[in-house]
């Protein structure tokens, strides 16, 4: 077809799209919780290969104190996030009916329970 | 409904209308209009009275008024909706913006062009490719319920595009495939009678295919037909990673159907 | 203007349309094929029929008794030849159907399921949830993606046959686009333009079913078959028109009066069983009968004064409580979300408003089984065509079917007469949309003398054909509903558009439109006037009888230069000769 197309109008994205709407904005919030997720692993990693001396003055000291007030609802912002999408990726079916999305969020946070109880469980014993 | 049959309401409400007529101007502006607050009006009743009765020169595009046809997408408010969906009642007292949708060339007024969705749907190869070829004369595929269940919600598309207008993806890359075009091709991959999910992953795991999506949402979120392309999409990346591994550790292993 | 040109021009990308091109991709792909839509196919109004498609599949099952079905639901107004094709040809086109990805629902051992439908004595309505127009018109357009042979002329307005020669070559169409006209030459032309249900205030159509192919076919003097046979469906939701399916119905939904009585039992449609009763609900019965005979019974039920008086005019109501939640989830999902969202309850625990709406068209442009118009090189098939297979009324969930069956037999007529045609006149065809595009140049972006807007003629119009052709029909009030048109006519011709710029221009279109519809009723009317009998969905008041004698015919309406001139043609009888339509015998 070689018909003319008559001058169509371009909207250019602004660079504050995010800012437009609820959804967007809390979209990148918890992308950014990635960044402090990752800051937290790379911690562990500093305490881990640490001895019992520094491993302990590193996390009475404020700034360790701050960093983990900071991360902690940005981690658990990003945990309760991504556990309720597991079903959108997880999709079980019985017969002809879905397993329920509710149980397969809720399996994410059951085992998250048990884990968070066994490493307690274990810091309290051996601390 | 024929607005002459009954008495007109004593309310009105605003409607801050998005123009834009190339014949006339290069630019885009917003034009106000006062409508009748019907309150069982839909934002399609309001832009019809005002074609019919104030401004004649005001183009959209609709036609089954009932959610099934697709053609009356557009920005509510800043959200995408069907004009013929929207209830004025629940955006009283206004005004409401009503814009064309997002991340579409606009052709005139609230009418976009959407031909690079049409595009892609050819690109997906988004139509039934049997696994085994069967002459009419035996019948049916048989296919159970639970097998029809499997792709029943990426079936029931109805090609709105306010999916696309959700999606910050597609905004900054015009060139990703897109939520609705990835639940059609799903909707086929998932077919018990189909076989060619190979001949479509080159699409989908192309560099403008699943990969570009950073799972926003929003398109599961707006889709008035509870299509659930994010879905779609999600599980699509599961399928491809797994895969992956496969032709990984098991290079001599079948090819994946 | 530059020629266009293909070896077939289809003019409609709906079902019929659809089916048409992927015969022809599929059987011919060495020819080339253009579709001409002046909406994006999937918006075409088959995808708001709902409740099903039917043709015989199951052992329990026999061609006979769907022919049977049908013809006695035309009230012996089809053609049994036609009828016979039809049947026979069903059962393999739904199977293609499947075949391309078609998501009907099945049975537990994974063969398709059918449900029961009103008129049909063995149920045969093969459905998708009840969203089956949906489903087939995606499953076509999808499918007929996949073809390069065909070229899609998306959102171009037909505007005009080009007849030369005593031959159609081709069509003038509106680019939306850029508002120019384009030149589609074609060795045939199908129209596969549907209906026509806007010509009426109170309708499930689509804004788009404007009988464009009925009137531009008309124009150019093939005759328009049957049109005073309008169906109105017994349920439509009052105010919006729109369609809450027979397959409500089907299911076992019930139509209660405003005593909360089953009134369709004083309308010789049987005797109601109670919705528990496992043989409920009993085919051919209650609300299982024609669509023709419950519209009436709600008519009389009016005028006894048993219906609901509403905010948008009286209404009975549907009950379907009894289903459960579960049953309407599964079987007629879309009839819940519609009532919730357009009518403001919950069909689970509340009755549905509803009134019959004008759905269907039996009548339209006339041709053969094969789809063949008396204009060479037209053809027609789908809601604008009248075949007839629908006669005086149509069974519910045939129409469907109708668009595959004759889609594909045009399509196949199509191709026979453009292998033995000689080459289409390219300069003349390209002469003749060169005027038409004159002629809506004088016409609309021109100053016209008129006060009027369009909406205020199309609402007379409407208005004036509900108060003269409706449900129930007299001398009286049809000729003074042909007088309005008449002035509605001349109206028109001075219309003024507000818009007068090319690039998708929707009031010009509107403007296209209006005067499609006035063509359109110009023939509903006279054929009414003219058939002085009652049959079918025509019920004169004033001639309240079938005449078999006088009226065992097609109406054949010509345009003139005054009033429209009515001829008719003898119904095929084969093997069914004419009785009575029997309903609710055990």
């Amino acid at each position: 077809m070689t018909s003319q197309k008559s001058k169509e109008l371009i909207r250019p994205m602004p660079t504050t799209w995010w800012l437009g709407k609820k959804s967007y904005l809390l979209f990148m919030v918890r992308e950014l919780t990635c960044v402090f997720v990752g800051a937290y692993a790379l911690l562990l990693l500093v305490l881990v290969s640490s001895d019992q001396q520094t491993f302990a003055s590193i996390l009475k000291s404020p700034v360790s104190i701050v960093a983990h007030l900071v991360a902690l609802p940005m981690v658990l912002y990003h945990s309760i996030t991504w556990f309720n999408l597991t079903p959108k990726v997880m999709v079980l079916w019985r017969g002809e009916e879905r397993v329920s999305p509710t149980l397969i969020a809720g399996s994410n946070y059951l085992v998250w329970l048990v884990v968070s109880i066994v490493v307690a469980g274990i810091a309290f014993l051996y601390g | 409904m024929d607005p002459s049959k009954s008495t007109p309401p004593k309310e009105t409400i605003s409607l801050e209308v998005f123009r834009y007529q190339p014949e006339e101007e290069d630019e885009s502006r917003m034009q106000r209009y006062e409508v009748p607050l019907h309150k069982d009006w839909v934002v399609l009743d309001a832009l019809n009275y005002i074609k019919d009765q104030i401004d004649g020169t005001l183009s959209f595009r609709w036609s089954c008024r009932m959610g099934v046809c697709g053609s009356c997408g557009m920005m509510v408010n800043g959200e995408p909706k069907l004009s013929c969906a929207a209830f004025l009642r629940d955006y009283a007292p206004g005004p409401i913006r009503v814009e064309p949708l997002n991340y579409f060339p606009v052709i005139r007024d609230l009418v976009i062009n959407m031909e690079d969705f049409l595009h892609k749907l050819g690109e997906v190869k988004a139509w039934l490719l049997p696994d085994e070829e069967k002459p009419v004369s035996e019948g049916e595929y048989r296919q159970s319920p639970a097998e029809l269940a499997r792709y029943k919600q990426f079936s029931m598309c109805i090609n709105c595009m306010l999916c696309y207008a959700a999606c910050p993806v597609y905004g900054h890359h015009p060139d990703f495939i897109g939520p609705a075009a990835i639940a059609l091709a799903q909707r086929y991959n998932l077919d018990s009678r189909d076989g060619a999910a190979d001949q479509r992953a080159e699409v989908i795991f192309s560099h403008e295919g699943i990969w570009e999506c950073t799972f926003v949402g929003d398109c599961t979120r707006v889709c008035p037909k509870n299509v659930d392309p994010a879905g779609a999409i999600q599980q699509a990346k599961v399928e491809g990673t797994k895969d992956w591994f496969r032709s990984v550790l098991v290079p001599w292993g079948k090819k994946p159907s | 203007m530059e020629l266009l040109s293909h070896d077939i021009l289809i003019v409609g990308g709906g079902g019929a349309g659809l089916r048409a091109a992927i015969a022809i991709g599929e059987e011919n792909p060495q020819l080339s094929v253009g579709v001409v839509s002046k909406v994006y196919p999937m918006r075409s109004h088959t995808v708001s029929a709902e409740g099903g498609a039917a043709a015989v599949i199951k052992p329990n099952d026999s061609l006979e008794d769907h022919i049977y079905d049908t013809i006695s639901g035309a009230d012996w107004l089809a053609d049994q030849d036609a009828v016979e094709v039809f049947v026979n040809e069903a059962p393999e086109e739904m199977i293609r159907l499947e075949h391309w990805g078609c998501p009907w629902s099945r049975d537990p051992d994974g063969s398709v399921a059918v449900r029961p439908f009103g008129g049909m004595k063995i149920e045969r309505t093969w459905y998708a949830a009840d969203k089956t127009g949906f489903h087939m018109l995606h499953s076509l357009f999808q499918t007929a993606l996949k073809f390069n042979n065909l070229t899609r002329y998306d959102e171009h307005f037909a505007t005009k046959l080009l007849v030369h020669d005593g031959r159609c070559q081709g069509v003038a169409a509106l680019e939306l686009r850029t508002g120019q006209i384009r030149a589609i030459a074609g060795m045939a032309v199908i129209l596969c333009t549907g209906g026509a249900g806007r010509v009426f205030p109170f309708t499930t159509n689509a804004a788009i079913k404007t009988g464009d192919g009925m009137a531009m076919a008309y124009r150019e003097g093939v005759p328009l078959k049957d049109m005073e046979f309008v169906q109105y469906h017994p349920t439509g939701l009052p105010g919006t028109g729109i369609l809450i399916t027979e397959a409500s119905r089907g299911e076992g939904g019930i139509l209660i009066n405003k005593d909360g009585y089953r009134y369709l039992q004083d309308y010789a449609l049987g005797e109601p069983l109670d919705v528990n009763d496992p043989q409920h609900p009993r085919k051919r019965t209650m609300e299982l009968g024609p669509r023709d005979r419950l519209s009436q019974a709600f008519i009389q039920e009016h005028d006894k004064g048993n219906t609901t008086d509403g905010p948008y005019g009286h209404v009975v109501h549907l009950d379907v409580r009894h289903l459960g939640e579960k049953k309407i989830d599964k079987k007629i999902p879309f009839v819940r979300e519609l009532c919730r969202n357009y009518a403001g309850i919950d069909p689970v625990s509340e009755l549905i408003p509803v009134r019959p709406v004008v759905h269907y068209m039996m009548g339209g442009v006339h041709t053969n089984i094969e789809g063949e118009t008396p204009l060479p090189g037209l053809l027609a098939a789908g809601e604008c065509a009248c075949v007839s297979i629908n006669g005086a009324n149509r069974l519910g969930s045939n129409s469907l079917t109708e668009l595959l069956v004759f889609g594909a037999r045009a399509a196949r007529a199509a191709v026979r007469f453009a292998r033995q045609a000689v080459d289409v006149d390219g300069p003349a065809v390209l002469r003749l949309a060169q005027q038409e595009q004159e002629r809506i140049r004088q016409r609309y972006f021109q100053p016209q003398q008129g006060k009027d807007n369009i909406a205020k003629l199309r609402t007379e119009l409407v208005w004036a054909m509900e108060a003269g052709v409706g449900i129930y029909r007299d001398e009286r009030s049809l000729r003074q509903t042909a007088d309005v048109i008449r002035e509605l006519k001349e109206r028109a011709g001075q219309l003024q558009l507000a818009d007068h710029s090319l690039t998708f221009n929707t009031e010009l279109t509107a403007a296209l439109e209006l005067e499609y519809l006035l063509d359109v009723s110009d023939t509903v009317v006279c054929g009414a006037l003219a058939r002085t009998e009652s049959r079918g969905s025509h019920q004169r008041i004033d001639h309240d009888a079938r005449d078999d004698e006088r009226f065992l015919k097609h109406s054949l309406v010509y345009r003139t230069d005054g009033d429209p001139r009515v001829e008719y043609l003898d119904v095929v009888i084969t093997r069914w000769p004419p009785g009575d339509r029997v309903y609710g015998s055990k």
